[in-house]
């Protein structure tokens, strides 16, 4: 260990990486289990991105009709295109209802019915009865849910008193010879100290690497720092290839309309003025699933319809809407589009593009949120004291496309989940073996790497190599030939690591050293991301091959596995789709075409 | 009348600057506040050309490209840049506000840029909120019930939520407590405008049934009534929010329950 480093050594129960929704939520449950519980966040907790948020959460609450937690679940597996685990879809859709009041009895200043209930919006890919009518079950806060939900769990952690480490960036996992997970070092940034955890459990809830593709809804922090700590640890991540593009990015900025403008009215168009989405998806139209209308939306520019000098984008336009419904329901995207688009949405369409979004990959676990890994052919070996959350986690629910508002829902109800599951598996207090001499000396060793690296790239100039062949290559069409390009770009700009610069050698708030971190997570990330999709010949969900157009069913019906070594070098293997449900209240539902 | 001056390890200096390349043609000078604890220096202002043809529209881009391509020990928050985590608040052209929603062409001349006033500086654009953070915490900023709580939601009227808009959508950013002359002089006791809008949030919940021992833990000659209706507070939110009017609601409430 180098002697600038000295560790500061705590022990804890529990130590939850990551300050969003799903970190808070399970953060609440540890802790109200008795559990001493730390949490560690990057940056302050009403910062993460669970904050931008905005159309709503799914939940069959039923306030605005009938509704069934089936109906849900039917959605959000042909949603997923069939990759979803549907044991875990099942938990999810029945547990969703309880989760959403939970919420509101926290205060989540849900909007409301007129009889006082919470208000609930049609969302895309959302229908009743198996695919029939349209439901109205995305429950919102205008379009500002996440940021109402996440300033909620923060004032509920306050309340029960959790111990934070904010502004502290954890650098890797402590794992022992028996591939155990121990606890994880994390820097704290605004003293440079450096300091290691112990606990009988560790739950990685840092959500996604958007941040790996040059325009993404995603804020800059968005870098999947806890996959990148799972690939390092030797355990693979899941499903990697699907990366979820939202249909409507404003142009240019990049920043979020949340697809609660189509669920409250809202339609797309193209230089013709035409509704194009009905020629796509004759009966859900604009409110079809996102990869279809990204796709839909990709063709029309391609084939030159697309608005604008450069006929490259797409009109959004809610102006025929009643502008009180504007005011009440939408205000934070008509604030968004004024600043970013220059746009009166009451007058003017808005200028949007498929910009990235979600990723549907991540950390591979089960419903209660343990990690697992493909071990001795056993693919559901459960690694201990590792636990996955949120999108960081693939448990899978979203499988190859995520529903809009069904990410809100998978980071409470799994968040909770993994507080009852911690409770179990670990009580208050619990002796914890000494950790072996030299002990997160992987991390010091790592830090400081970085922190001394005198080549000739700064860090900006490589991240900016790896989001531009991601953003070209890797895009929402995808053939070998640009998957090729893009996986010897990425490998070039592996190869171009050891010639980074980090410039400010200070150790304290050093950004230069926290974002060369960062860029070193999301790296390893789009390696396994290129890799998935280089590998897996068939369209499916987001990942949509026009060298192989159509979902390969016999082939291709399982999750990719994919590991990367030290040298950036991946691997890759396959764990099976559950194709079964946790009950006898709803039958496995079977594959089939899917159509909007 | 009384001349003050900066304190001596706080009076700035001129610092570096950092010149547009020769062919740059619409070049706009970034004035930033630079200080670091490392070398006990005092602060510098230093002067960045950024090329406008090659830089997005918001001062937080050109601080992020400055930070790329310029000067990598330049240090600031920033991450949804979209104007809702509040990471980006600093003071831009004398007013507080958020980097990431400033358009630098809402700039006259140079873009002059300093930490959040009146907090301590952790190094450049960063300072140090946890007073702050306190400050919201002690304001118990979750909802308390004493009905047993229902199985369902709570029932809250459609005119009743409508009560909490303008309030829930604070986003912690400080730009309004920062701004408040009134902050500057007693931040230890008075509770500053963004905790207090974040207390009248919750008082005027229909949900909540605490107001009793809300206003109780208001009732303080520091804590609430050092608000002199200055106002800063509302000019300077990004969010466009009105701290002032949350506190002179607050201010009623305690009248009227003396009645």
């Amino acid at each position: 260990m180098t002697a600038d480093y000295e560790f500061h050594d705590h022990t804890f129960d529990v130590v939850v990486v990551g300050a969003g929704g799903a970190g808070l939520r399970a953060t609440l449950g540890c802790v109200e289990k008795g559990l001493r519980t730390a949490n560690i966040t990057k940056v302050f907790p009403t910062r993460s991105h669970t904050v931008a948020a905005q159309g709503g959460i799914s939940a069959s609450l039923g306030n605005m009709g009938p509704d069934d937690w089936r109906w849900h679940m039917y959605d959000t597996v042909k949603g997923s295109d069939w990759l979803g685990d549907q044991d875990a879809i099942e938990y999810l859709c029945r547990q969703a209802p309880e989760a959403v009041y939970e919420l509101e009895h926290f205060g989540v200043p849900f909007s409301r019915t007129e009889e006082g209930k919470i208000y609930q919006r049609p969302f895309g890919g959302m229908t009743t009865n198996f695919g029939e009518g349209i439901a109205q079950r995305t429950c919102a806060a205008a379009d500002r849910t996440g940021h109402a939900i996440l300033h909620t769990l923060y004032g509920q952690s306050v309340r029960h008193k959790a111990e934070f480490y904010i502004e502290y960036f954890a650098i890797d996992l402590i794992m022992d010879d028996e591939g155990q997970c121990r606890g994880v070092v994390a820097l704290d940034m605004a003293t440079g100290e450096v300091h290691r955890f112990r606990a009988s459990l560790v739950i990685l809830a840092t959500g996604g690497y958007g941040r790996a593709y040059f325009s993404a809804t995603s804020a800059h922090t968005c870098t999947g720092d806890g996959n990148a700590m799972v690939l390092r640890a030797g355990l693979p991540l899941q499903d990697m290839e699907f990366v979820q593009f939202h249909p409507t990015g404003i142009y240019g900025a990049g920043c979020l309309i949340t697809e609660g403008a189509r669920g409250e009215g809202g339609y797309l168009t193209n230089s013709e003025g035409e509704r194009f989405m009905e020629r796509y998806a004759p009966s859900a139209k604009d409110l079809a699933s996102r990869d279809v209308v990204s796709r839909s939306m990709t063709v029309e520019i391609r084939e030159g319809r697309g608005v604008g000098a450069e006929k490259d984008h797409i009109f959004l336009h809610l102006d025929h809407l009643d502008p009180a419904i504007l005011a009440e329901r939408l205000p934070g995207i008509s604030e968004s589009a004024r600043i970013f688009a220059g746009v009166d949405v009451t007058k003017e369409p808005i200028p949007v593009l498929p910009t990235v979004h979600y990723n549907m990959g991540g950390i591979p676990t089960n419903f209660h949120g343990e990690v697992l890994t493909l071990k001795n052919g056993n693919p559901d070996t459960v690694v201990p004291g590792l636990m996955a959350i949120g999108e960081a986690a693939c448990v899978s629910v979203h499988g190859a496309n995520r529903l809009g508002s069904n990410s809100l829902i998978d980071l409470v109800v799994f968040g909770r989940a993994a507080g009852l599951r911690a409770a179990e598996l670990v009580s208050p207090g619990q002796r914890q073996p000494e950790l072996a001499k030299g002990a997160g000396d992987n991390a010091i060793a790592r830090l400081d790497k970085f922190r001394n690296a005198k080549g000739s790239t700064p860090t900006a100039e490589l991240r900016l190599k790896m989001q531009r062949a991601m953003q070209e290559d890797v895009a929402v069409f995808r053939t070998g030939e640009t998957l090729v390009s893009g996986q010897k770009r990425i490998a070039d700009v592996v190869s171009g690591i050891p010639d980074i610069r980090v410039t400010d050698r200070s150790l304290i708030w050093n950004s230069d050293l926290i974002e060369t971190l960062e860029f070193d997570n999301l790296i390893v990330q789009a390696v396994a991301t290129v890799e998935g999709a280089v590998n897996r010949q068939e369209s499916r969900g987001a990942h949509a091959r026009e060298d192989f157009p159509d979902r390969d069913d016999e082939n291709w019906m399982k999750h990719t596995l994919c590991w990367v070594d030290d040298k950036g070098k991946p691997a890759i293997d396959y764990r099976p789709v559950h194709a079964y449900t946790l009950s006898n209240d709803i039958e496995y539902i079977k594959p089939k075409a899917r159509v909007y | 009348m009384v001349q003050f001056r900066l304190p001596k390890n706080s009076t700035m200096s001129e610092g570096k600057t950092f010149k547009a390349s020769p062919d740059a043609k619409n070049v706009k000078r970034f004035r930033v506040y630079r200080w670091s604890p490392d070398d006990g220096k005092n602060p510098t202002i230093d002067t960045y050309e950024v090329d406008l043809d090659k830089c997005g529209p918001m001062v937080l881009d050109a601080l992020i490209k400055i930070k790329n391509e310029i000067d990598q020990t330049l240090t600031f928050r920033r991450s949804c840049r979209e104007g809702i985590c509040g990471s980006c608040a600093m003071n831009i052209d004398g007013a507080n506000t958020l980097a990431c929603t400033k358009g630098i062409d809402e700039v006259k001349g140079d873009v002059k840029i300093y930490p959040l006033p009146h907090m301590p500086v952790i190094k450049d654009l960063v300072p140090d909120l946890t007073n702050f953070y306190a400050q919201h915490a002690f304001i118990e900023p979750w909802l308390q019930t004493k009905s047993p709580t229902p199985e369902k939601e709570w029932r809250q009227s459609h005119e009743d939520r409508e009560k909490l808009d303008g309030l829930y959508e604070c986003i912690l950013c400080a730009c309004c407590s920062t701004s408040c002359p009134s902050y500057w002089w007693n931040g230890d006791r008075y509770l500053g405008p963004a905790a207090l809008l974040q207390a009248y949030r919750w008082l005027i919940d229909s949900r909540d049934e605490a107001t009793g021992e809300r206003l109780d833990d208001l009732e303080d000659p520091f804590r609430l009534y050092r608000c002199h209706t200055i106002m800063n507070c509302a000019k300077t939110c990004p969010k466009g929010l009105n701290p002032a009017k949350a506190i002179a609601e607050i201010k009623k409430m305690m009248v009227e329950r003396q009645a």
